[in-house]
């Protein structure tokens, strides 16, 4: 594919933006949502799945395991992220070998963002149609973190976010909800009923998926669906 | 060679630098400081010993930009490990002594590793040298458990110049750091110089 063009498709506008990155950033705001809650306890990742009534839910992942201690999820174009967990997968296990622990957040989203701006800036590529939220430990032996990465690779901290369909609505309610001492299970329920409003349809362990970084275990993982619904059931 | 102690480390080296039979140098470097409390002592070839330590250093240096901390001992271990393995079939002829404390935990750390990057964490004290052997004794007698930073020089310093004075090709001159929480302190011990 690169072989055909040398030169990057990705050009500057003469109003001085990147306007493929702009296309993209669109793409992502149209794509099913999903947000981010991190607390002293942990960061907890819920994504909405959009599925046709006889898709086989279990078929679709959207909050992807990177390594043992983090987490992802994205809103935009599900091959692209496929793709990129692919590469952050074997990046922390490159890692891994290299310094005998798994990566902290940051240095995950540091390599991460480093493709995803290479694809922005290469010949015959384009940028990642996708902007992903990654959950995992802060710093080694420290609390979580939470990070969101754009389709330019720009990589954002936060305490709580929203991204995809609705997200101006779900920040604005986040930004009323949020409270840093938080226990996980509030936390979860605070992100399904910030996901709730602008749900189309009812919410179920088929269209939620659920993923949980907890300080104490610094472990990641992603709920089963009899867990989803326990916390779907309790909102 | 390296101890471990209450609360603090100790790694301690001779300085000679010989081609067989002929001393070329008597103050010739062997242990390197990685971090504010953390050391690697290389024993063997010469060069590979300079090498080692200046490509580690590298990797080291990169890491704590990257990773906007200092390196924990047990990383530096794996670290060393693989660099050594990088080159399995051609390797550096050295076997590194590594002594440190955590950075957060202050915890003390002793481990070694063999030329291929075989890594060995123990609980009481790590050698490597031509006199490995002599070491291993001398060690085995004046290590205890628990011992202060005083009674640790006094240990590793006993440790290393008996075992040194009965290797022909060890010795002419010997450097001790005791590595604490607060600080680090490095003597040069009088040795036999021949």
């Amino acid at each position: 594919m690169s072989e055909k063009y040398s030169f990057s498709l990705t050009t500057f506008s003469p109003s001085g933006k990147l306007v493929q990155i702009e296309y993209a950033i669109k793409t992502v705001s149209e794509g099913s949502a999903c947000l981010g809650i991190k607390v002293s306890a942990g960061v907890v990742l819920v994504a909405e799945k959009h599925l046709p009534a006889l898709a086989d839910a279990s078929s679709i992942e959207k909050v992807c395991t990177v390594s043992p201690v983090c987490g992802v999820t994205f809103s935009g174009l599900a091959p692209d992220f496929a793709t990129l967990c692919r590469k952050a997968r074997k990046q922390c296990q490159v890692y891994n070998t290299l310094y005998g622990h798994y990566p902290a957040c940051p240095a995950v989203v540091r390599q991460v963002s480093d493709t995803m701006q290479e694809y922005t800036q290469s010949g015959g590529v384009r940028p990642f149609g996708i902007s992903c939220l990654f959950a995992g430990t802060g710093s080694p032996g420290g609390t979580g973190a939470l990070f969101q990465l754009d389709p330019a690779g720009s990589a954002f901290e936060w305490k709580a976010t929203a991204i995809g369909k609705h997200s101006v609505a779900r920040q604005a309610f986040l930004e009323k909800r949020y409270a840093q001492a938080m226990s996980i299970d509030d936390t979860v329920s605070t992100a399904l009923l910030v996901l709730k409003d602008g749900f189309e349809g009812q919410m179920s362990a088929r269209n939620v998926e659920i993923g949980i970084y907890t300080t104490r275990d610094n472990a990641f993982r992603t709920l089963t669906d009899s867990e989803t619904r326990e916390y779907i059931a309790a909102i | 060679m390296a101890m471990k102690g209450k609360n603090c480390v100790a790694i301690a080296a001779d300085t000679r630098f010989g081609i067989q039979a002929q001393t070329v140098s008597t103050k010739f470097q062997k242990i390197f400081e990685l971090g504010p409390r953390l050391y690697i002592g290389l024993a063997g070839l010469a060069t590979d010993v300079q090498t080692v330590s200046e490509r580690l250093k590298f990797r080291v240096n990169l890491y704590e930009l990257r990773e906007n901390r200092r390196v924990k001992p047990k990383t530096l271990l794996s670290v060393v490990s693989n660099l050594l393995y990088e080159r399995r079939f051609g390797p550096y002829f050295v076997e590194p002594v590594i002594a440190g404390l955590d950075d957060v935990t202050s915890e003390p750390f002793v481990a070694s590793l063999d030329l291929i990057g075989c890594p060995m964490v123990t609980e009481d004290f790590v050698v490597s040298g031509t006199c490995s052997e002599q070491m291993y004794g001398m060690c085995e007698s004046v290590w205890s458990p628990d011992l202060d930073p005083d009674q640790l020089f006094e240990a590793i310093s006993q440790a290393l110049l008996n075992a040194a004075d009965r290797d022909a090709v060890s010795g002419w001159g010997a450097v001790v750091h005791i590595i604490e929480k607060d600080k680090v302190t490095t003597r040069t011990l009088k040795a036999r110089m021949d």
